[in-house]
């Protein structure tokens, strides 16, 4: 038998259903793997071994009756961001030490209630705060992708798993990987390795600013976030609550859907989930995009942007309309504006939301000499350094004084970027297509990006425009740079209209073909 | 707008988080850093723009004023680093 971990999660499905294979052995499959790999990867950190065998016995259970969820005996690896009953939730950081808390989020109970099987926690950059995944307590995670040291390859068209593939002239190539250690993008980096990797067979992510779609573009897998209001940001740890959206990151386009509709839900304990009803997302595969029009925003061409993106921006528009739709371009002339005004909202928000890590309720306590100090040297000892500098800049613009300059202004920016959108879509673009990052996966420690945060955060570039208005983004794999990296592009849509993003990702990945790195972990 | 090392101490002060002397040093270029990269918001005519204060127009929900969960004092307090019977335990602040 081929090995169960390869399997995407409609395949793993249809055997399950079939009665060709069972939860308990497509589970200690995946077990097996992560003790394998996690070694070189460290995408868990922690891993669930027995829980997984109980809740995978129970659908074996259910499964034999004919009475199985959508997601049953599927195993799936979760945030460390989403609280899971009496299991390791400490969104990766130092300060909440020991948190195991005695409830569950909606995301989570919703994946369980279809029959979803946990196999553990996935490491994070602390608080959602990074882009790479270096900024978690439990050390960084390693992307699965390493480059090769063939300089001229022709994007494929199809892919074979043996690390050769076929090039649009139909010459094999051979690679040779170099052995630096590449990240796997922030902040959901462990959801993105362990999917890339087989290690689950989808994961849950979170997306504040570009956190479900940039390690999704970094490791060739599909990563979507939905409309803020269409997952229920119950029981997930707060970074910037008017920003927050929970997605799946997911090995095709198919099993995206798959996951999306059992995480999403109208939900009383949410007040901003939007009750609205969750659609058969997974219909919309597969129906075609003739006479869709598709919005190609000429913002997005930014300065330095390597060919490699640029190519791979043309050739999915080409792709598109290949396959009928109307390609138009467009202007969102407030787009640079996005990310300087995230960096104001994001970290105002956060600021208050990490207020509660006070050595009180949960977590680490530093002992002081009175209740203040004992605050003080609870949160020095507590965050990490990218998580100090965000609570302190957000703390900086809410102070007397600021207050109008800086987050005044960037919530009044954010309106016009959100404008740009409205306007582009009452004109009748369906769906717009710009890339998913402005480069490949770089190296762990990348000296450019410790000494300046700002170029740390410059990802983020093409997804955070998405966030600050709200809306639907899709990353979907699109082809490999010259290094043999994988390279996204992304697909934004109107508010609740995931669908046309599924649809139209769906054809994108028709036309790239799917990516897998070669294993040498 | 820029910030000095007297500045961010106070702002560490306010977030509460102790900061040495070298922290603080470090922080003022780095905060700096990000202050400018935000300050090209300033040329952005932001005239009769209303700020953001939801994403997505909607009445925010309300539910009925009944009592639905409780009578759990023993989960509330169960990760907390001190308590007596279902008390959280701080440092003395009333002298």
């Amino acid at each position: 038998m081929s090995d169960l971990t390869h399997l995407t999660i409609s395949e793993a499905r249809a055997k399950l259903r079939g009665k060709e294979i069972t939860a308990a052995e497509i589970t200690e499959a995946y077990l097996a793997a992560i003790d394998r790999a996690n070694p070189a990867l460290n995408a868990y950190v922690a891993v669930t071994a027995d829980k997984a065998r109980d809740m995978a016995k129970s659908s074996d259970a259910r499964l034999a009756k004919g009475e199985g969820g959508a997601l049953e005996g599927i195993p799936l690896g979760i945030k460390d961001l989403f609280a899971t009953e009496g299991i390791h939730t400490q969104a990766c950081s130092h300060v909440l030490d020991g948190f195991k808390p005695r409830y569950e989020s909606t995301v989570t109970s919703n994946l369980w209630a279809d029959g979803a099987v946990m196999l553990g926690k996935l490491n994070m950059d602390e608080f959602a705060m990074g882009s790479s995944n270096e900024t978690s307590y439990y050390g960084p995670v390693i992307n699965p992708w390493r480059r090769s040291r063939v300089d001229t390859v022709v994007m494929p068209t199809t892919h074979q798993g043996d690390g050769g593939f076929v090039s649009a002239g139909g010459a094999k190539t051979t690679r040779t990987l170099d052995n630096m250690q590449l990240v796997p993008g922030g902040s959901s980096g462990g959801s993105a390795s362990s999917v890339a990797a087989f290690l689950c067979a989808g994961a849950t992510a979170t997306d504040t600013g570009g956190s479900i779609r940039q390690p999704a573009a970094l490791t060739g897998t599909v990563g979507i976030k939905p409309t803020y209001g269409r997952c229920s940001r119950w029981g997930i740890v707060a970074f910037a609550s008017s920003l927050d959206q929970a997605g799946p990151i997911a090995r095709d386009v198919r099993d995206a859907a798959i996951l999306l509709k059992s995480m999403a839900s109208v939900d009383p304990k949410d007040t901003t989930s939007v009750d609205r009803p969750v659609p058969d997302y997974e219909a919309a595969i597969g129906k075609p995009i003739k006479g869709m029009k598709v919005g190609i925003p000429k913002e997005y061409r930014v300065d330095g942007m390597p060919d490699d993106i640029e190519a791979l921006w043309q050739q999915g528009t080409a792709w598109l309309k290949d396959a009928g739709a109307e390609i138009v371009d467009i202007s969102l002339p407030h787009t640079k504006y996005a990310l300087p005004a995230y960096y104001i909202v994001a970290p105002a928000e956060a600021s208050s939301n990490l207020a509660r890590y006070d050595g009180v309720r949960y977590g680490l306590r530093v002992p002081g000499k009175d209740i203040v100090d004992m605050y003080e040297k609870t949160r020095a000892a507590g965050f990490g350094r990218e998580v100090k500098r965000r609570i302190m800049i957000g703390t900086y613009v809410l102070s007397a004084g600021y207050y109008d300059a800086y987050y005044l202004q960037a919530q009044k920016v954010r309106t016009l970027i959100k404008r740009d959108f409205e306007k582009v879509f009452a004109a009748g673009v369906d769906v717009i297509l710009t890339p998913a990052t402005p480069s490949a996966a770089f190296g762990i420690a990348d000296e450019d990006m410790a000494s300046d945060p700002v170029k740390m955060y410059l990802n983020d570039i093409f997804t955070v425009t998405v966030n600050m208005a709200g809306l639907p983004g899709i990353s979907v794999p699109a082809g490999l740079d010259g290094k043999g990296l994988p390279l996204g592009l992304q697909l934004i849509g109107r508010p609740f209209d995931e669908e046309t993003l599924f649809q139209t990702a769906y054809v994108i990945e028709q036309a790239a073909g799917r990516f897998q790195p070669e294993k040498w972990w | 707008m820029s910030v000095d090392l007297q500045t961010v101490k106070r702002v560490a002060h306010l977030a509460r988080i102790a900061v040495s002397e070298e922290d603080a040093e470090r922080m003022t270029g780095e905060l700096n850093a990000i202050l400018g990269f935000v300050e090209q918001l300033n040329e952005v005519d932001v005239t009769g723009v209303e700020p953001m204060t939801s994403v997505t127009p909607m009445e925010m929900k309300k539910r009925q004023d009944v009592v639905i969960d409780g009578n759990k004092p023993s989960d509330i307090v169960a990760n907390a680093p001190a308590t007596d019977e279902n008390f959280f335990l701080v440092p003395k602040v009333v002298e």
